[in-house]
């Protein structure tokens, strides 16, 4: 019986984890691209600077996640061609995104504000 | 800089992307990883491990593949390779489809014809099917109808439906086979209800309990009748219908026990029939169209009468198990008790042999009218299998356009069952659209012959597209989908799949089996369609025959007639009624615009009427007892208004009706059968029965075609309004005609009702209608036979030379050039018209000889439908024949002249 409850707690963890990264992470990167378009490259280097190395995705785990944002129709990658280079796919947010990004907001500030009051912990 | 792809390739190759997206992700992500090198490298990594780092950010093999499967582009859709076997069979069956649409999209023009012609094929194979499922195929809507069977005995070897009280109580006493007898008085079809406002005539159905049990009905309120309310002296007790009981008393249900006064007696209100509750069918020499009684009575039965009238209808439930035989032979030896009965007294019915014809109610119900039924559905089918045909060369046509298609695939490596299942497919779908067509049609069609009501059509109020008639729609779409798409693979697939390519349209490039194949397919039609004309050219002959025949009576919709009864509460004394009854006819004859009035007992072509044996004074009883004739009593001038002529002799005065004197008048056909001519019948007596009085012959009338006229007519005895001794009581209720140009009109009916109120206010004009609806009735067997293969005759016509066309027209357009060299060379544009027509001529008179064969065999079935003419008539079978050659000739020269009418340097520019 305990031996089950240890392994329930193990998994919940690891299932709330992956589930947290995943809700927060889509509104890391429309946070990134709502000032300007980028391209993937940038997007992983501005997150991890501003999360001061905190924070880091894979190529394996980004691309993906931009894809599912553009199907989505939250996001809009277009390819920039620029004499003498080579031809980039920019991300850039469109009005759809622009929205979802403004109601994740909301939650997630409604979110650290219940788990603050709960968990006691406090950014004052 | 390292090359990333192969990396890449193996982490997204699980995903089966499309081939462009693939290429895309590719360069975006080996974009990121250069860059990611470049950057590790900047740092001071050495190379090795900054292509060693920058790969472990792919992390294993299997990360990208499971984070880009939920995505839709990881989904895309494999590209349809012309030929090449897919992995499963779905998704053959799917790229198929996906092909098929987008073919019939592009060509809109073909893709309508062949779901127009298929809508209307599939369409009205389905509607006649509802109807045949509902009328022939499925039981009455009655408990266990299996065991329903209607009373007819066998008279003399005729059959013969109506028998007497005395009959039925022998059933009830001696059956053994029967768990119940239902029967009615159709005689008593009508009643008068007063107390509620005016005077009304009800239409009243007189049964007993049995009947209702029989047929189970359930009352919605209230009881059914009781044996006790079927015993004498009982109170007088009555069932409401519905729609009456609706209309009379807003549906208050607090009527039941009250009073209502029918027949100026108080009725006491015991139930309430269910709302769906019909009442008819048709028994052999009598037809009742359904219909709904107003109110129902108990029918109380008289075995006391000393003379017995053959007055009631009945319907037998079996006990469950016993077969028609056994059935049969109970009612042979209830007859025989019956008749043992009558041993003691010299019987009117000693020397008549009596026998059991008992048959299942079905077929009553369902009449003659199956073998109309079965002969449109058969021409139905014609049409239907003409529209597969028409479609087929349409198919045929634009597969020979995809010739080199079909090669190109098959060289890339396709199979020829891979092409095949394309074809069928293609079909399919044009089959589906037209079954869609095709139901919408057959609904609307439905809809349309409910609210036409063809009055021979029973159980017309069942007929609805349910979903068996929707199944069999689906299965004949799906039938008629393999059948067509079938035929361009049988000729364009197989092994000679790829003499196609390198084929130009030049001239004879149109290979010999297909052109053979279009050929066949245009003679069958021409051969079906003149089937169908020449079945309905038989059906306009027939029609024109008994439109042609003389009825006995003249200009029918300008005879006004209805009903009048003189309870005996109005008028209690017999001799009074028939003052009454003159009296009416006086004030009835002073209204403008009426030339002549009269009264009968019946109606002609009415179906119901009484019949009584009449004798010649030679007649004897031991030896050949005379056969039973209609007889009804009439009122002076009933020829005069009905056009009837007068033969010979005289017709009745009032004083013959007022006095009571004993004289008769008959008609031609008797007079003809017992004396020769109507001349030797004058003066001759007749009497009703054994024991009647003797009454001289002082008049005979033209022959009247009283069972319609498309049966023989009728010998009737004619005899003066008041003759008692003959009719068991005085003729309280009879129809007035009144000849007049102002029938039918609401203003005449005010007058007419007016008029009748003045002699009596309490007496309802009944049935009232012209006597041309009834003489329309009786053509309506016909008519509607007729209007049914005509349509049918018409699409098909229509059919035949659409296929043609398209034949001719083919051939003209693949031979365009060939047209444009010879005119160029000189050749004369009639020489070129006539090549063509001739091509058409030619196959046209091939199905014409194939069709006159198929018409000759087929005619047998027309024998049962025709009238005067015989199924093999020389005028349909020259006329039909020549109808189909001009239509053909047309279909020919129509785009022979097209084709000539373009200039000939543009065809071979063109080419």
């Amino acid at each position: 019986m305990s031996l089950l409850y240890v392994a329930m707690t193990a998994t919940d963890e690891r299932v709330l984890d992956r589930e947290l990264k995943k809700g927060s992470a889509e509104l890391i990167i429309l946070s990134i691209v709502e000032p300007r378009a980028r391209h993937g490259y940038e997007i992983s280097k501005l997150i991890e600077a501003r999360t001061g190395g905190q924070l880091r995705f894979h190529v394996a785990s980004l691309y993906p996640l931009l894809y599912r944002l553009e199907e989505r129709g939250w996001l809009q990658g277009r390819w920039v061609e620029k004499a003498g280079e080579r031809r980039r796919r920019f991300y850039s947010l469109t009005a759809d995104g622009r929205r979802a990004l403004l109601r994740q907001r909301e939650t997630w500030k409604a979110f650290v504000h219940a788990m603050a009051l709960i968990t006691g912990v406090n950014h004052a | 800089m390292p090359d990333w792809s192969e990396h890449l390739r193996l982490r997204l190759a699980a995903l089966a992307l499309t081939p462009a997206r693939e290429t895309e992700i590719r360069e975006e992500l080996s974009q990121h990883l250069d860059q990611r090198y470049e950057e590790l490298c900047g740092n001071g990594v050495s190379d090795a491990d900054a292509r060693r780092l920058t790969i472990e950010e792919l992390l294993d093999h299997h990360t990208l593949a499971s984070e880009m499967r939920p995505l839709r582009q990881a989904h895309a859709p494999r590209p349809i390779t012309p030929g090449a076997s897919g992995r499963f069979l779905l998704d053959n069956l799917w790229q198929d489809v996906r092909g098929a649409a987008r073919h019939l999209r592009t060509a809109p023009a073909f893709t309508t014809a062949a779901v127009v012609m298929l809508g209307i094929g599939i369409g009205a194979t389905t509607a006649i099917f509802s109807v045949v499922d509902t009328v022939i195929i499925k039981p009455l809507p009655y408990p266990r109808p299996d065991e329903l069977v209607s009373i007819v005995h066998k008279v003399d070897g005729r059959d013969e439906a109506y028998f007497s009280d005395a009959i039925y109580l022998n059933y009830l006493e001696h059956g053994r086979t029967f768990q119940d007898v239902g029967i009615w008085n159709p005689y008593a079809a009508a009643a008068t209800v007063t107390g509620h406002g005016a005077p009304e005539e009800v239409r009243a159905l007189a049964t007993n309990r049995g009947l209702l049990t029989t047929l189970g009905v359930r009352p919605l309120l209230g009881r059914v009748f009781s044996t006790a309310d079927e015993s004498a002296g009982a109170p007088d007790t009555v069932i409401l219908a519905h729609d009456y009981w609706q209309r009379r008393f807003g549906g208050d249900a607090a009527v039941l026990g009250e009073a209502l006064t029918i027949n100026s007696r108080p009725h006491q209100i015991i139930g309430v029939t269910p709302r769906d509750f019909r009442f008819g069918g048709s028994v052999v020499n009598v037809t009742l169209t359904t219909w709904s009684p107003d109110v129902i009575l108990p029918l109380r039965i008289d075995a006391a009468r000393p003379v017995p009238t053959f007055r009631l209808l009945g319907v037998a439930r079996l006990k469950p198990d016993v077969t028609l035989a056994r059935a049969h032979a109970d009612v042979d030896r209830i007859l025989a008790i019956w008749k043992a009965s009558w041993a003691s007294t010299p019987s009117p019915f000693s020397n008549t042999r009596y026998g059991s014809s008992l048959r299942p109610l079905k077929q009553d119900v369902v009449g003659n009218i199956s073998t109309t039924l079965w002969v449109v559905t058969g021409t139905i089918a014609i049409v239907l299998v003409m529209a597969c045909a028409n479609v087929g060369n349409l198919l045929l046509v634009r597969a020979d356009g995809r010739r080199q298609e079909f090669a190109i695939r098959a060289a890339l490596g396709a199979r020829w069952t891979r092409l095949a299942s394309g074809l069928v497919v293609e079909s399919m779908l044009l089959a589906i659209l037209g079954g869609l067509l095709g139901v919408a049609l057959a609904y609307a069609g439905v809809r349309m012959l409910v609210a036409a009501g063809p009055s021979n059509l029973p159980r017309l109020s069942e007929i609805s597209v349910d979903t068996t008639v929707l199944g069999v729609a689906f299965a004949i779409s799906v039938l008629c989908g393999l059948l067509f798409g079938l035929l361009p693979i049988v000729r364009y697939l197989g092994p000679r799949l790829t003499m196609g390519i390198g084929a130009s349209r030049g001239i004879a490039s149109l290979p010999r089996e297909r052109r053979h194949s279009q050929q066949v397919l245009v003679a069958t039609q021409i051969a079906l369609s003149l089937v169908l004309l020449v079945a309905s050219g038989l059906m306009i002959r027939s029609f024109q025959a008994l439109r042609s025949v003389e009825p006995g009576f003249t200009e029918p919709h300008r005879l006004q007639t209805f009903a009048i009864a003189l309870p005996r509460t109005e008028i209690a004394e017999p001799e009074r009624v028939a003052r009454t009854q003159h009296e009416i006819v006086e004030r009835i004859g002073a209204v403008p615009g009426v030339t002549s009035v009269a009264f009968t007992t019946r109606l002609p072509m009415d179906s119901s009427g009484r019949t009584s044996s009449v004798w010649r004074p030679e007649d004897k009883v031991e030896e050949d007892p005379p056969r039973s004739r209609q007889m009804r009593a009439v009122s002076p001038r009933l020829f005069e208004t009905l056009g009837t002529r007068l033969i010979v002799g005289r017709d009745f005065t009032w004083t013959d009706v007022h006095e009571g004197r004993s004289v008769v008048i008959i008609s031609e056909n008797l007079s003809r059968e017992w004396w020769g001519s109507a001349d030797d019948a004058l003066g001759k007596r007749v009497r009703s029965g054994d024991n009647g009085s003797w009454r001289e012959i002082i008049g005979v009338s033209g022959n009247i075609y009283d069972a319609g006229v498309n049966q023989a007519p009728v010998a009737i005895v004619f005899l003066p309004a008041q003759a008692r001794s003959e009719l068991a009581a005085v003729a309280r209720r009879v129809s007035f005609i009144v000849r007049t140009d102002r029938a039918g009109t609401e203003t005449l009916l005010s007058q007419l009702r007016d008029a009748v109120g003045s002699v009596n206010a309490n007496l309802p004009l009944a049935q009232v209608r012209t006597l041309g609806d009834l003489y329309d009735e009786s053509l309506a067997r016909t008519s509607f036979t007729l209007v049914m293969l005509a349509i049918a005759a018409g699409m098909a016509l229509l059919l035949a030379v659409v296929g043609l066309n398209g034949v001719v027209a083919y051939a003209v357009s693949q031979r365009q050039r060939e047209i444009g060299i010879r005119l160029a060379l000189g050749a004369q544009t009639r020489a070129i018209q006539a090549m063509f027509m001739r091509r058409g001529l030619v196959l046209a008179s091939l199905g014409l000889a194939i069709g006159v064969c198929a018409a000759l065999v087929s005619s047998r079935v027309m024998e049962s439908l025709v009238f005067a003419i015989s199924p093999r008539d020389t005028v349909t079978f020259v006329t039909m024949p020549i109808v189909l050659t001009g239509a053909a000739l047309l279909a020919s020269y129509l785009p022979t002249r097209r084709a000539l009418a373009v200039d000939p340097v543009e065809t071979m520019r063109a080419e």
